[in-house]
């Protein structure tokens, strides 16, 4: 392992994504990408009494899968890393409780899965864990309710509002070679480009997306080219197209290679508004979907960007502005590596 | 001109803007409906019950705020706000949702400090404005 430009990790002595897992809720199971995820729950309650609990159920579930598919016990596990939406990191908090693992606890809103991913990658590489698992979660009713209104409170939203995902995502990172290789990791810095409206997330975030991509072609000499596919994590219709451009005006077209995995999880015909957001919804498509198709050989290259707009109520009431970050974590088909341009 | 020279101000042109003719042509024709249906349920409470004129709007309001929470409890009133816009909020049936919808949020807080303590957290700005208001009409007009 070793730190290549400023803010690039680059993980040259294998570590390796064992297993991932997702469990989504009703809406995200009738998306297009429904076919990809382990758990699908019809209902939004997911057989729970509230919201919050069902929520912690996704996760839960999500981790247990994870962990069945790699044969490992919860016990063989050296570390958990795991972040959420909800106030004081409560489902990540409850579910680290029920298992015996060191816990670390993220916040990175919705950048929370590569956060989680890169930062569990860097601690196996670094030899202080065999095994770390990264989760995180969200949930469409507990977001709204603590960031938004009453889930059921009549309120005309704009086009470019969107909608949080519901599901969780857990991966196993370690050193036994497994499918996937995490091969490097740019963490992002905190970038404000002074949009103050909340319900315009996409454009808050595009910004940091721009940045942490922009600087992750700098410190490896690398290019668009060089990846099967850039995914943002929930810039949506609005913030995608802003990220092209941004990136457009600094000399790089990733047109041919790009996708948001807002634009993704849902068709257009579901009732999203601009497209799917949440710590979930990059986590449900890379560890359900991309991951997949990387094993079967779609792609051998991915440079995932989970996006977070570091939203707070008390902060947005306050008329400040929104601050974004984006962390990447680039992830390989194993066996069938590119050379990354170093 | 580039976005990064000005992205406040150049991100605009990215963002769709909303659509405010059809909005205030679904307010107005939302908004007048549920109108229109309120003077004829007070015009059927003064004419059936021969109900004083008072009491038939107060009737009238009651039904309709009983309407709009019923559609809450049943999860429609949302996707009828997200049609109608300010034609579903403006009126009683907007408070009687914006009540409602945050009691039924926080039933699982428990009865006093969720759907109590809760309850006016989405309305209460109106109930207290509204309160000013009509107290500040009623000098003018007592």
């Amino acid at each position: 392992m070793k730190r290549v430009g400023k803010q690039t990790w680059v993980f040259d002595d294998g570590v390796y994504i064992q297993a991932a897992a997702a469990a989504v809720g009703p809406l995200e199971a009738d998306g297009p990408l429904g076919s990809y995820f382990d758990v699908c729950h019809r209902d939004l309650y997911c057989g729970e009494a509230t919201w919050e609990l069902a929520e912690r159920r996704l996760m839960r579930e999500a981790v247990d899968c994870c962990l069945q598919k790699a044969g490992v016990s919860a016990e063989e596990v050296d570390l958990f890393l795991a972040g959420d939406l909800l106030n004081q990191n409560a489902t990540s908090n409850y579910v680290a409780r029920e298992l015996p693992i060191p816990f670390l606890c993220l916040f990175g809103a919705c950048s929370t899965s590569m956060q989680t991913l890169a930062a569990a990658a860097a601690l196996v590489a670094g030899g202080l864990a065999d095994r770390a698992l990264a989760a995180t979660s969200s949930h469409n009713a507990t977001a709204e309710r603590q960031f938004r209104y009453p889930t059921e409170l009549g309120v005309q939203k704009p086009k470019t509002a969107t909608f949080t995902v519901t599901g969780a995502g857990a991966a196993l990172v370690g050193r036994a070679p497994g499918r996937w290789r995490v091969r490097a990791a740019t963490i992002g810095k905190v970038v404000d480009a002074g949009l103050k409206n909340p319900l315009d997330m996409g454009a808050a975030m595009a910004p940091a997306a721009a940045d942490t991509i922009e600087q992750h072609f700098r410190d490896l000499g690398a290019s668009p080219g060089d990846y099967d596919l850039i995914v943002t994590g929930d810039l949506s219709r609005v913030g995608s197209v802003i990220v092209r451009e941004l990136l457009a005006e600094s000399g790089y077209d990733v047109t041919d290679v790009y996708n948001d995995c807002g634009l993704m999880i849902y068709r257009p015909d579901q009732k999203v508004f601009a497209g799917g957001s949440g710590c979930a919804c990059s986590a449900v498509v890379t560890y359900g979907y991309l991951l997949q198709e990387l094993a079967r050989g779609t792609f051998r290259r991915l440079f995932v960007v989970a996006t977070g707009a570091l939203l707070s109520q008390t902060m947005v009431q306050q008329k400040q502005s929104i601050p974004a970050i984006a962390h990447g974590v680039v992830i390989e088909a194993a066996g069938r590596e590119p050379d990354l341009p170093l | 001109m580039g976005l990064k020279s000005d992205y406040v101000r150049e991100v605009k042109a990215f963002q769709p803007s909303p659509p405010y003719a059809a909005n205030a042509v679904k307010a107005f024709l939302v908004g007048g409906t549920l109108c229109a249906l309120a003077q004829w349920l007070a015009d059927w409470y003064g004419g059936t019950f021969a109900a004083p004129p008072l009491e038939a709007h107060l009737w009238a309001s009651m039904m309709m705020a009983g309407l709009a929470i019923v559609l809450t409890a049943v999860g429609k009133y949302d996707d009828f706000s997200q049609f109608a816009g300010a034609g579903a909020t403006m009126l009683i049936t907007g408070l009687a949702n914006a009540i409602a919808s945050a009691a039924i949020e926080h039933r699982s807080e428990g009865w006093t400090a969720g759907v109590a303590g809760q309850m006016l957290k989405a309305g209460g700005a109106a109930v207290i404005y509204g309160l000013i208001a009509a107290y500040v009409l009623g000098l003018v007009w007592p």
